[in-house]
């Protein structure tokens, strides 16, 4: 076959293998929408965390501000401590909230952020006071058991 | 009767470790003399567009059809749970990790892999190489080294169109005719397609196999039985030794890549 048409024909398959790539990072993939610039380190300590996993988003008012990078066992208070990426863009008051919450019924779980009053902010590493175990369904099952097995009793004297 | 038994045994082991060795010998040999085929790029170019461009259509095709079916099945599950617009994350995800790399590499290895085998190998069989060798000209790296680089570079690409084709079956089933939502469709799928995990490890995936499939297919030419049956022998051992390796090559990645932990 003629040189210049073997190579017009393999430039033509790079070109539309590249634009596969392309198509499956920008338009399949999430690189340009959750592509997260400069991040800074937060630290929360959970009782439980529940499902939640590395990678899991953290949300503030629904919009994805950052990520969980690392949840590990502190064996001397018995807490977990999750660590999450925030965007540089957001700063967070000193006294917001960190709830794990579930999107959905049966979707993935995520950080939530609640923001504060406080006018100071949360420096990049700090530790976020303030937070609130995953729902655990069991618990939520068990309690409702054992206040309805603790009212029923009384009802007949009634 | 035992110690034939035994003896057969041991032949089978020795055999098979020395093609090993020799397949290992043979790959270093490939890449210590790979300098022509990049100084002389035309070299490789021409087996990109034997390798890579003549594969298009059957790999362009069977992905849209792969997806076309992925769309339908996955529909036909998800509706049940009410989760129908949950059917781009499934598609995408299974195609992007598992059946663009696999099923591109199998349909690479069977189109380009055994092209390879019986062009290397009739050249075996008709002297070529040893008259090669005899004007000073190296065969490994005029003849193999080339297809071995155009195979290497074909198999991602083809992975890609493949996983890019399926996708857009899926879409054209689920959206254009069963009439899923399209905007739900594409934000589920961009949500849970994460592009370092997912789509980053399918692209190694097919690199590997890439690497994989175009070593056994220019191996096993190069040391076909200079006969028509050896190298029909030898198109047989690339297409089955290819598959088998990338199906066990796809499980030791997949093991390493996703854990469950992500």
């Amino acid at each position: 076959m003629n040189r210049t048409v073997l190579d017009l024909w393999v430039g033509v398959f790079v070109a539309i293998g590249v634009a596969a790539v392309l198509f499956l990072a920008l338009k399949v993939g999430n690189l340009a929408s959750a592509n997260i610039g400069e991040t800074y380190r937060l630290q929360a300590n959970f009782d439980n965390i529940g499902g939640l996993k590395p990678r899991a988003p953290v949300k503030s008012s629904g919009v994805v501000v950052g990520r969980v990078t690392e949840i590990t066992f502190d064996p001397t208070l018995y807490v977990a401590v999750v660590k999450m990426d925030v965007d540089k863009r957001y700063v967070f008051p000193r006294d917001t909230f960190a709830t794990i919450l579930t999107s959905g019924l049966l979707g993935e779980q995520y950080i939530g952020f609640e923001v504060g009053g406080d006018t100071e902010m949360l420096a990049a590493g700090a530790t976020i006071t303030k937070t609130q175990s995953a729902v655990v369904l069991e618990k939520l099952i068990s309690q409702f058991m054992f206040n309805k097995a603790a009212e029923s009793p009384q009802a007949p004297e009634q | 009767m035992i110690a034939r038994v035994l003896r057969s045994m041991g032949a089978r082991t020795l055999d098979g470790l020395w093609r090993l060795g020799f397949a290992s010998r043979f790959f270093v040999a490939v890449l210590m003399r790979s300098g022509t085929a990049f100084s002389r790029f035309s070299l490789t170019i021409r087996e990109v567009f034997s390798t890579g461009v003549l594969s298009l259509i059957i790999i362009m095709v069977s992905g849209f059809f792969v997806g076309l079916v992925l769309g339908l099945q996955g529909y036909e599950t998800l509706q049940r749970y009410g989760s129908s617009e949950a059917l781009g994350i499934l598609v995408a995800l299974s195609l992007v990790r598992e059946l663009g790399p696999v099923v591109a590499g199998l349909l690479f290895a069977s189109r380009a892999g055994s092209a390879l085998t019986a062009e290397i190998g009739l050249m075996k069989t008709t002297e070529q190489l040893k008259a090669m060798d005899m004007m000073a000209v190296d065969p490994i790296a005029r003849v193999v080294a080339p297809r071995f680089w155009g195979g290497v570079i074909s198999m991602p690409l083809l992975a890609a169109l493949f996983s890019m084709m399926g996708v857009f079956g899926a879409w054209f089933i689920g959206v254009v005719f069963i009439g899923v939502d399209d905007g739900a469709f594409w934000s589920q799928m961009q949500a849970s397609v994460d592009f370092r995990y997912d789509i980053v490890n399918g692209i190694i995936k097919s690199v590997v196999f890439g690497f994989a499939v175009s070593l056994i297919a220019v191996f096993e030419g190069y040391d076909s039985a200079p006969t028509a049956e050896g190298v029909s022998r030898a198109i047989t051992r690339t297409v089955v030794n290819s598959a088998l390796t990338i199906l066990a090559l796809d499980f030791v990645l997949t093991s390493f890549m996703f854990r469950g932990n992500g």
